[in-house]
């Protein structure tokens, strides 16, 4: 394959990586890392620097549309991104000095449970909780716009919403995702965030903790431009389409196959990395 | 017991319109290199199944800077990178800004704590 039939053939994949995943909810970056490994044969260094890059991009991208309809808790975000940037580092510094073997496992499970993630459905937590001293001393408890009016909250389980965030990080460093899934169960049911504002602010939360890992993929060399500028101008270019044709009436059937997709990733990478393929 | 003051939304709002131009920027710089690399090399074979690290000019950022100014197609592919990476930490630097005006002294220790996690994987000793 010569470098102009490869560039557009991952930027296709990643197109309509970066299309279903904005279509779904479900994010495209978790399906960009097997794409490069299983289908293009791309060492998993690479394609792990290349889609942390995608994320950086897709999540600037949509938190730049979601900021305005003021649901996302800017202090609720940077709170918790003391802890997923600096756990970000930590899982850049674990990748450095595991196999690629054992990196493809961890990616395997994490898309098996992405996909089962997937397939629940998210049940709103109790509303009017009342306040917790840290969440009032953290100034975290907060209030959103709803078609009745503004709507109040209060956070419940700091400690534990914040240790899930700092594994999120960690995963985010390892494999070169967002963790939006992850980070989405630490706010919905640790701290019982109303999922507005929960899913907007884990997008906004997304960026910031991706660049903290992407500054020491760059000076590693994992992130080659080669490979990084496909899938880069793939993923935001779908990642736009797919959020403006937003048709709600397909997203369930659409995001039951991508769920599918997902699983039967997770075990692609589970078996190769088992079997010392990639 | 709501923080959401006046400033929260204003200032989301400038963060947002930092965002969405952080982000066109980048992905205009990263086509422009696409284009230069992709002319010059287009037709070269391409094997990524190998790891073997970028060249060392392809990882310090004077590196890229003086790459992407002798038009090197992956130097600049890799400059748009770079900008892209600064976006959320062009964010984070705006915020501590914001929470100061707003007198909010605990958030802004908090955010710089943050700038400084994500400096020091940029620019820290590797």
């Amino acid at each position: 394959m010569n470098l102009l039939e490869f560039s557009t053939l991952v930027a296709l994949g990643s197109l309509l990586a970066g299309f279903l995943g904005a279509l779904t909810g479900l994010g495209g970056g978790v399906v960009i890392v097997p794409m490069l490994t299983l289908l293009f044969h791309v060492d998993i260094r690479y394609a792990i620097g290349a889609s942390l890059v995608s994320v950086i991009a897709t999540s600037s991208g949509a938190a730049a549309a979601y900021v305005r309809e003021g649901y996302s808790n800017i202090r609720i975000g940077m709170f918790l991104e003391t802890a997923t940037t600096v756990g970000a580092i930590a899982g850049a510094a674990i990748a450095l000095h595991v196999s690629g073997n054992a990196i493809a496992i961890v990616f395997g499970l994490v898309l098996l449970y992405s996909a089962f993630l997937s397939s629940r459905t998210r049940v709103e937590q109790g509303e009017h909780l009342p306040p917790t001293k840290l969440a009032n001393r953290l100034r975290l408890n907060g209030s959103y716009p709803t078609a009745s009016g503004v709507q109040s909250y209060n956070v419940r389980g700091v400690p534990a919403g914040y240790s899930l965030m700092f594994g999120a990080g960690v995963l985010s460093g390892l494999l070169g995702i967002g963790s939006g899934a992850v980070k989405v169960v630490a706010m919905d049911q640790a701290m019982k965030i109303p999922f507005k504002v929960s899913t907007t602010t884990s997008n906004f939360m997304i960026g910031v903790t991706a660049a903290a890992s992407a500054g020491l993929y760059l000076h590693r060399g994992y992130i080659s431009p080669g490979v990084a500028m496909p899938v880069m101008l793939g993923v935001l270019m779908g990642s736009l389409i797919g959020a403006r044709v937003l048709v709600k009436a397909k997203v369930k059937v659409l995001r039951y196959v991508f769920a599918a997709v997902i699983l039967v990733l997770g075990f692609e990478m589970i078996f190769n990395g088992a079997t010392g393929r990639l | 017991m709501t923080n959401r003051k006046w400033g929260d939304l204003e200032i989301e709002i400038v963060i947002g319109a930092l965002l969405r131009t952080g982000v066109i920027l980048a992905a205009s710089v990263v086509l422009l290199g696409a284009i230069i690399y992709l002319a010059h090399y287009g037709l070269d074979p391409v094997n990524y199944s190998a790891f073997h690290g970028d060249p060392a000019f392809l990882r310090s950022l004077t590196g890229i800077v003086r790459g992407a100014v002798h038009l090197d197609g992956r130097a600049i592919i890799q400059f748009g990178l770079l900008l892209l990476i600064a976006t959320p930490v062009a964010r984070v630097a705006f915020s501590a800004v914001a929470f100061a005006i707003e007198r909010d002294y605990l958030y802004v220790w908090i955010t710089l704590f943050v700038l400084a996690v994500l400096l020091y994987s940029l620019f820290g000793y590797h």
